[in-house]
């Protein structure tokens, strides 16, 4: 039993009741309207774990999706925290886009874990995999620690040669028709319009980067081996001895001496990496140091898929004319 | 006269080298416009070449897509990649240590609050820890499932202990999810984590005397994670009550039950946050702690609620080169209840005791990292009836100071030195340990 209303207060009140009543009523509708709009044009909502991800699915989806990097281009992907923020991203992704063959083990699995977002779980739909859809390079049934951190499923870093971005793009394209069924056929047409751009800029790329063949690199970490096989340069040396393991001052020694007469054109490494280890090196065998875009927002031109591997053969261009 | 043309001197000096460094401003500004007008000029050519290529394309058919898609064509769809490669993946975790305690550790107890369980200092000298063999996998498209099995030698005897055996849910829907078997309890901040994972060799003073370390029992755990972009989850358990602080699976088999809820999110490019509360309702039955063979039994209702707060920095977010981590945490808790000890009769009791701790953890530089932690307990007099037994208060709260320095050669080996000036013991003492945790094979991802 309530309070006993006396019916002289109760008609004091109804007014006012039947008022607000009527405000409640209108501030739900205009609620509604806000939402449903939203609701209307439900953007496909793209997690990813690597900038050149989220850069490939802004392609394809264009107006149709949002996405989302767990990581920057000045962040090792294979260490991040599985941060609540990320849980809270994965919880309410449509899609989860990553390189995979081992590169986010440390942390991906952690953030599945704790989403409980069963769309985007290893098996459905909404996980996607790019490295399934590469020919991998160092894929390897026999892996011994002693040799480093080294994934048997190969080599993750795929995104450095275009014509993988291309196979990865068809892919990804279809899984995003598949997921948003009523859009298949903008994200067919943009992942068309896309590949025919992607492919124009692959053959002017592949000419200007012609003096690259033979050219010799010395690299911070085995980051750069599908770049390496589309341009024809050769891999002689890695600041890292074993994978995964931080340059060592007796490493960087060996190299000094193995390098005292030249033997390689430059030494690349990638925005996250520390610099001292290649630029101590650089100083000591005169062999040039470079920073290359490893992924979108590398560097400051690197501002998306094209531009990322313009400046990748402009600075590799420049340093070797430099030579 | 002189010092007038000291400071005309340096009129003049000032005014050339303004005018030099006005100049040398010019030329920066000339270069900079240079390398822009040069980088303009690259971005038109690239552009130019590119429409060029797309008209090419156009003209002769589709005859280059072919050729640029054949890389794609020779990588058919490629066996799964992960950590599904094995079915299930197995790691094991190896631990051990060495320890020089100025006191003898086996008489060692925190007056006022027995430890229950195996909480307490290590043994002297060289000892094994515990060996963890960890095996998961998905069972199917709706479960996945989890073993960590512990293996230790006690008194020359190998003992082989399951510490977690669960299996989870990973369909569920509307941001729901569940596990049930045996699993560390979701309350606290440190309460779920694996010892291979904690900062230090040991837990604080709080989880060693609330909780023995962990509390793990068996039950079933759900949890809803909230569609907001504010990290917030709220959970709640129910446990058999036969592990520490339960025990003896009171209430039919429902001894204790838990609730909690996490907030948490990133502060700038480079941290992030978690803050949580969490309520542990144990009821017990004869719950053993204090010295082994001669225990105090504690039947009754305990109850643990309990703050923390967590944050991670590492420049850029970058986490491999250098990176801090700070943590908290507050326990409140409650004894109700009685104690059967060994020389006394049963006597009641009900107390509440406070525990806390601090930590901050820093990399300066890829593989190493030193810590500073400090802990401690305080609390209510049990009463007069408890006078001379070991549940009346110490005279000063018990409090420790510890320092660590860890060293990793990679993800897979640790090797770190810790000291604790102990001001909770029986006397004030120094420790030194040094230990060591390695594993192979599958390393699972670690949470937040």
């Amino acid at each position: 039993m309530g309070y006993p209303v006396h019916p002289q207060y109760w008609r004091a009140w109804r007014p006012r009741v039947l008022a607000r009543a009527i405000n409640v009523r209108r501030t739900v509708g205009l609620l509604l309207l806000c939402v449903l709009p939203t609701l209307a044009a439900a953007e496909l909502r793209v997690f990813t774990c690597e900038p050149e991800w989220a850069a490939l699915a802004k392609e394809i989806g264009g107006e149709l999706v949002t996405t989302y990097s767990a990581t920057t281009a000045l962040q090792d992907p294979h260490y991040i925290q599985a941060r609540p923020s990320l849980i809270a991203r994965v919880r309410r992704a449509d899609l989860v886009v990553c390189s995979g063959a081992g590169l986010e083990i440390g942390w991906l699995p952690a953030l599945l874990q704790k989403a409980n977002n069963r769309k985007v779980m290893p098996g459905r739909d909404g996980y996607f995999e790019a490295s399934r859809y590469v020919l991998r390079a160092g894929q390897t049934d026999n892996v011994d620690r002693s040799q480093g951190d080294i994934h048997p499923e190969g080599n993750p870093h795929i995104q450095t040669n275009p014509h993988n971005v291309a196979a990865v793009a068809s892919a990804l394209g279809d899984r995003m028709a598949l997921i948003d069924a009523d859009n298949s056929e903008t994200y067919r047409e943009n992942l068309d319009e896309f590949l025919v751009r992607w492919r124009a800029a692959i053959r002017v790329w592949e000419e200007r980067a012609e003096p690259l063949s033979g050219a010799r690199a010395i690299t911070h970490h085995k980051s750069w081996v599908y770049l390496e096989q589309w341009l024809g340069i050769e891999e002689v040396a890695n600041l890292e001895a074993v994978p995964g393991v931080p340059p060592t001052a007796t490493h960087l020694g060996k190299l000094t001496s193995q390098f005292s007469d030249g033997g390689a054109d430059f030494i690349v490494r990638s925005a996250y990496q520390d610099a001292r280890a290649s630029e101590w090196l650089s100083e000591r065998v005169g062999i040039e140091a470079i920073v290359l875009p490893l992924t979108v927002g590398g560097t400051d031109r690197a501002q998306d898929l094209f531009s990322m591997f313009d400046d990748i053969i402009a600075r590799l261009l420049d340093a070797h004319a430099d030579k | 006269m002189r010092f007038r043309l000291r400071i005309g001197v340096a009129v003049v000096g000032a005014l050339l080298s303004g005018a030099a460094l006005a100049q040398e401003t010019e030329i920066e500004l000339l270069r900079a416009e240079v390398e822009q007008l040069r980088a303009d000029y690259d971005a038109r050519i690239v552009e130019l070449e590119r429409r060029l290529a797309v008209a090419e394309q156009n003209a002769n058919a589709a005859s280059y897509a072919v050729q640029s898609d054949a890389a794609a064509q020779q990588a058919p769809v490629s066996r799964s990649t992960g950590a599904a490669a094995y079915n299930p993946s197995i790691g094991v975790i190896f631990q051990g240590q060495v320890w020089q305690h100025e006191n003898d550790p086996e008489g060692y107890a925190v007056q006022g609050t027995p430890f229950g369980g195996e909480a307490g200092p290590f043994s002297e000298g060289l000892s094994l820890g515990e060996t963890e063999l960890i095996f998961n996998a998905n069972v199917d498209d709706k479960f996945s499932a989890w073993l960590t099995a512990a293996l230790a030698i006690e008194d020359g005897e190998a003992v082989a202990e399951i510490e977690e055996a669960f299996v989870e849910t990973t369909a569920l829907p509307a941001g729901l999810g569940a596990k049930f078997g045996r699993f560390f309890s979701g309350i606290g901040y440190l309460n779920s984590k694996h010892a291979h994972t904690w900062d230090f060799a040991d837990q604080p003073l709080p989880y060693q005397a609330f909780l023995a370390d962990q509390y793990a029992d068996n039950g079933l755990q759900v949890r809803w994670l909230a569609p907001t972009s504010l990290f917030f989850e709220m959970g709640a358990e129910v446990f058999q009550g036969s592990g520490y602080p339960a025990g003896g699976s009171a209430n039919s088999g429902f001894g204790s039950y838990s609730l909690f809820a996490n907030i948490g999110g990133d502060a700038g490019t480079g941290g992030s946050w978690l803050a949580g509360v969490s309520y542990l309702d144990a009821e017990a039955v004869e719950r053993a702690s204090g010295d082994e063979d001669e225990p105090f039994l504690f039947s009754g209702d305990s109850t643990l609620t309990s703050a923390h707060f967590v944050w991670k920095w590492a420049p850029d977010g970058n986490w491999k080169q250098r990176n801090l981590v700070f943590q908290s945490e507050l326990f409140w808790r409650n004894d109700d209840g009685n104690f059967e000890l060994p020389v006394s009769s049963v006597l009641a009791y009900d107390a509440d005791q406070e525990g806390w701790y601090a930590q901050a953890v820093y990399q300066p530089v890829p593989r190493w990292r030193f810590g500073a932690r400090i802990d401690g307990l305080s609390g209510d007099s049990p009463g007069a009836s408890f006078e001379g037994t070991p549940l009346a208060l110490r005279s000063n709260d018990p409090r420790r100071y510890s320092l660590m320095t860890d060293w990793s050669n990679s993800e897979f080996s640790r090797l770190r030195l810790q000291f604790i000036r102990d001001e909770a013991g029986p006397e004030d003492a120094n420790q030194w340990g040094i230990q060591y945790i390695h594993s192979i094979g599958a390393h699972g991802a670690h949470a937040f």
